[in-house]
């Protein structure tokens, strides 16, 4: 019997046939391509290992190394102290409109970090809002670290929120009961029951956002602090310095996969499950009683900064933009371009996810595993880093391609691939693959079989991947700020442009067009959370 | 080379009894011909060096249980794997060997699957229509859903038909291209036990009229004995026994065969010229057996009777299925052996029988030693 199912589940794996051969060189170069870039960061950086070497033990470069990593603390920390009482007081108190503050505090994660730290700019920084309204010549300068935490920890805390307020929902109210009817007393059953089960969501969620403060190029340069990413970018522009930057990138990377390894270790250990039969009651939920108002008033606090405001400060400035003098050339041509590449780009990245995703569902194993980890490098790792490598295999490599528009898309769809590989995997492993047999014995070839059964049956997948693609590509900004052909020019560019000058109306407009296309999809990504 | 298979629906009666004998079947054309066929999955052999035989018209049944790899064979023969050894002939066509492997495609055969596996985003006619090409014949695809009984029902959805219905859509797809060999992997374990019957009928009957090869696979040995002109038992990757089912039923060439396929009880007894004595009396065996040995006795061969000649034997338990009962008898010395019979006169635990051999048994050389 038991010979018989390892059988079956060897059958499953041996089944393809000749249709698995074609599938297994497209996905090969897909992940080849994905992978280039980073490995031939470090032939850069190979280049001149003795002026590289020199770069990375540098002082300059630990200190830079301490500030990035002091960031990531306190992003994560400030993230985690936002987001746990939240998340609590939204799933598990008698909090008045809970529904509305559920949804509320997941929205600030529809505002990218460039954005969110241009807004901030606009109204707390110098020529901004606040000066004007208080009149007066110099007010304390919101740039540099202060700016940075802030604004990463306001737009990041849901990444936080969203795992331990589904680790709330999960927690078995049983326990509870049973630790009480122990003579625990409350405080002690949270200290031993419930905060150990929600530990590794609290972990994940922290990692999830140093990872992300470490890695975020756009609010960091628009708020002006010196941390990894700017650095390289800044040693890259100001002087060319090519070796300086790549091997800057190089440390990045390496402090990231060590990060990253971590963080898979940690949400593989993450979830507890429930011992025992039977299905898990709802949670009880607590009164709050006295401590309502304080509760109310933490939870509008956080609203006013990371929602109320920058959305109030964007219509402020759109109204003062479209009131003045408005460049619509500009923000259609923008926006005109924007559009273009992002659906240039989800295009290329359904197709090149379909074989990818079809070896990942149909014969997975070692060989699947490693296609997926390539195609992953660009996703995973900063999108300065990402970007900085394939300008360097576009200047060396393929210098016809530099800066054009198809180089512009490769880039970007090794950055977005993966969202369209989840999305299409999930829906080929719905695909009985029985139906392919039945095709193929039905006298098709294995692309007639694609045509005709794959395709269609997985075309919700595969489109829900490709509109998940083209949300990421049209507010990705490290690609554009690098690669964009010269004049081409599109909405996150412009925006980081003017704000980085602190020309605040400029940016209005397209930030607001950004927001409303791309708020949707980012909605529909992350908060389906009921 | 798709006439094969419409040579099979003018042949007569007689003729197909003839196939069914694998004797007779010599100059019947073979329609898929398997010679040491073998195939490993990492260390463990689902099948090992199989021949196999299928002559045109033929239902064959390959039977055993499961992981006996009865289904890898069948998708062997198809071309969803690849051999290790051996090679697969489908009408005359060297379709897997060590030189050259055909795809499932290009080699004439049509697979029923469990499920079934309609697509589900077509309509019932494309459904049948897909193996036709990109433009189907559509008078051949009227043909053959007439054939299955599907008639008006060809703008319907798979998931809007019955069990039953799916079944005979999933059976027109494989008939529309006229194909060598129908090949059927537990076509009937999906639909409910009320049905099954029913069905089985239908799908042997419809086989018949367009006269194609098929071969079943079924863990069921009631399935394979009513639906299939010859059986092939299969155990542990290789076939056991290949006959007729009255052959593999009732002259079990072994003693596992004897015993998957149904009740039997095995007596110690003694051969000579042709007769085997066992404890309930005498009985016609094999001629070539001589000296101690096995014999096998199915239930129904076994009688009872309150005062008829036969041995005494006390009914120990009854098990009543309504159409007959199973009796567990206790015969002096304290053997125990079964008959099965009609289900009266009803007996009870207790009850003195005479119990007497009336049906034929089989005989097998006494396996040398008894562990």
């Amino acid at each position: 019997m038991e010979a018989g199912v390892q059988a079956a589940s060897q059958q499953a794996r041996a089944d393809r046939g000749a249709g698995l051969s074609g599938t297994l060189v497209a996905s090969l170069v897909v992940a080849v391509v994905c992978a280039v870039p980073v490995v031939y960061l470090f032939a850069v950086i190979l280049d001149e290992p003795s002026l590289a070497w020199e770069i990375i033990w540098r002082a300059d470069t630990l200190q830079l190394f301490l500030r990035s990593f002091a960031l990531a603390l306190a992003v994560g920390a400030t993230a985690t102290a936002i987001a746990v009482p939240l998340a609590w007081l939204t799933s598990r108190s008698d909090l008045p409109w809970r529904r509305g503050w559920t949804v509320l505090s997941v929205l600030p994660l529809v505002i990218p970090s460039y954005i969110g730290a241009y807004l901030f700019v606009s109204a707390l920084g110098p020529r901004g809002e606040l000066q004007s309204l208080l009149g007066v010549d110099k007010i304390p300068s919101i740039y540099g670290f202060a700016g940075a935490w802030i604004v990463l920890s306001l737009f990041t805390f849901p990444l936080v929120l969203l795992p331990v307020r589904a680790a709330m929902k999960r927690l078995d109210p049983n326990l509870e009961d049973a630790a009480s009817g122990m003579g625990r007393s409350q405080a002690e059953i949270a200290r031993t029951v419930i905060l150990p089960q929600l530990i590794p969501a609290i972990g994940a969620g922290a990692l999830l956002v140093s990872l992300y403060a470490l890695a975020d190029f756009g609010a960091v340069s628009i708020l002006r602090f010196d941390s990894f990413t700017r650095v390289i970018y800044q040693s890259y522009r100001g002087s060319f310095d090519r070796t300086g930057a790549a091997a800057l990138a190089g440390v990045l990377v390496v402090v990231m996969l060590i990060l990253l390894l971590v963080e898979s270790r940690v949400r593989r250990s993450r979830s507890y499950h429930r011992v025992g039969p039977g299905s898990i009651r709802p949670t009880r939920t607590v009164a709050l009683g006295r401590w309502r108002l304080p509760a109310l008033a933490f939870c509008a606090l956080v609203t006013l900064f990371s929602v109320l405001l920058p959305v109030g400060m964007l219509i402020y400035w759109s109204a003062q933009s479209v009131a003045g003098a408005t460049n619509w050339q500009q923000v259609i041509t923008a926006a005109a371009n924007s559009i273009l590449l992002a659906t240039l780009t989800a295009a290329l990245a359904a197709l090149c996810a379909l074989p990818v995703a079809w070896l990942g569902a149909r014969a997975p194993g070692r060989f699947s595993r490693v296609v997926d980890t390539l195609t992953t490098t660009g996703y995973a790792l900063p999108g300065i880093v990402v970007a900085l490598a394939i300008v360097f295999v576009g200047i060396r490599l393929v210098p016809f391609l530099y800066q054009t528009l198809p180089m512009t898309v490769i880039a970007m769809v090794i950055v977005c691939l993966p969202l369209a590989i989840t999305a299409t995997r999930a829906a080929v492993l719905q695909l009985p693959p029985r139906l392919e047999e039945a095709a193929r014995g039905s006298g098709r070839s294995p692309l007639g079989v694609l045509a005709t059964i794959g395709i269609p049956l997985t075309r919700a997948g595969i489109l829900a991947g490709a509109a998940l693609v083209f949300v990421a590509a049209i507010k990705e900004l490290p690609i554009v700020v690098l690669l964009s052909p010269i004049e081409f020019s599109t909405l996150p560019l412009v925006i980081w442009q003017e704000s980085t000058r602190a020309f605040f109306e400029s940016g209005a407009i397209p930030a607001l067009v950004l927001l409303l296309v791309t708020a949707p999809g980012v909605w529909l990504l992350v908060g389906r959370e009921r | 080379m798709s006439d094969a298979a419409t040579i099979g629906g003018v042949t007569s009666v007689a003729e197909k009894v003839a196939a069914c004998s694998i004797g007779g079947a010599g100059e019947r054309a073979e329609i898929v011909r398997v010679e040491g066929l073998r195939k490993h999955f990492d260390d463990v052999r689902a099948v090992g060096d199989v021949d196999l035989t299928l002559h045109a018209g033929e239902i064959a049944a390959l039977l055993g249980p499961s992981g006996c790899g009865k289904t890898t064979l069948l998708r062997l023969v198809a071309g969803f794997e690849r051999p290790d050894a051996g090679t697969v002939e489908v009408a005359g066509n060297l379709v897997a060997s060590a030189e050259g492997f055909t795809p499932p495609e290009r080699r004439s055969v049509a697979m029923v699957f469990q499920d079934y596996a309609l697509f589900p985003h077509m309509t019932v006619e494309q459904n049948v229509g897909y193996a036709l090409g990109r433009r189907p014949d559509r008078e051949r695809v009227a043909k053959v859903m007439r054939l299955v009984g599907l008639d008006g029902l060809g703008d319907r959805r798979p998931d809007e038909l019955s069990g039953g219905q799916q079944q005979r859509v999933a059976l027109a797809r494989a008939l529309a291209p006229t194909p060598s060999v129908v090949l059927l992997d537990e076509p009937f374990s999906g639909l409910d036990a009320s049905m099954r019957e029913q069905v089985r009928g239908e799908v042997r009957e419809i086989l018949r009229a367009a006269g194609v090869a098929a071969i079943l696979v079924t863990h069921d040995q009631e399935e394979a004995l009513s639906f299939a002109d010859t059986v092939a038992v299969m155990n542990a990757g290789q076939i056991e026994q290949f006959g007729t089912p009255e052959e593999i039923y009732g002259r079990p060439a072994n003693h596992w065969v004897a015993s998957f396929l149904g009740e039997i009880d095995v007596l110690p007894g003694k051969a000579s010229g042709g007769r085997a004595t066992c404890l309930l009396g005498e009985a016609a065996v094999d001629g070539s057996l001589e000296g101690p040995v096995d014999v096998l006795i199915r239930p129904e061969s076994i009688s009872t009777s309150q005062d008829g000649g036969g041995q005494d034997g006390i009914v120990v338990e009854r098990v009543y299925f309504g159409h007959d009962q199973l009796v567990t008898l206790e015969l002096e010395g304290g053997v125990r052996v079964h008959s099965r019979n009609l289900g009266f006169p009803a007996c009870h635990p207790g009850d003195r029988l005479k119990v007497s051999l009336t049906g034929p048994v089989t005989a097998l050389p006494s396996p040398p030693a008894q562990a």
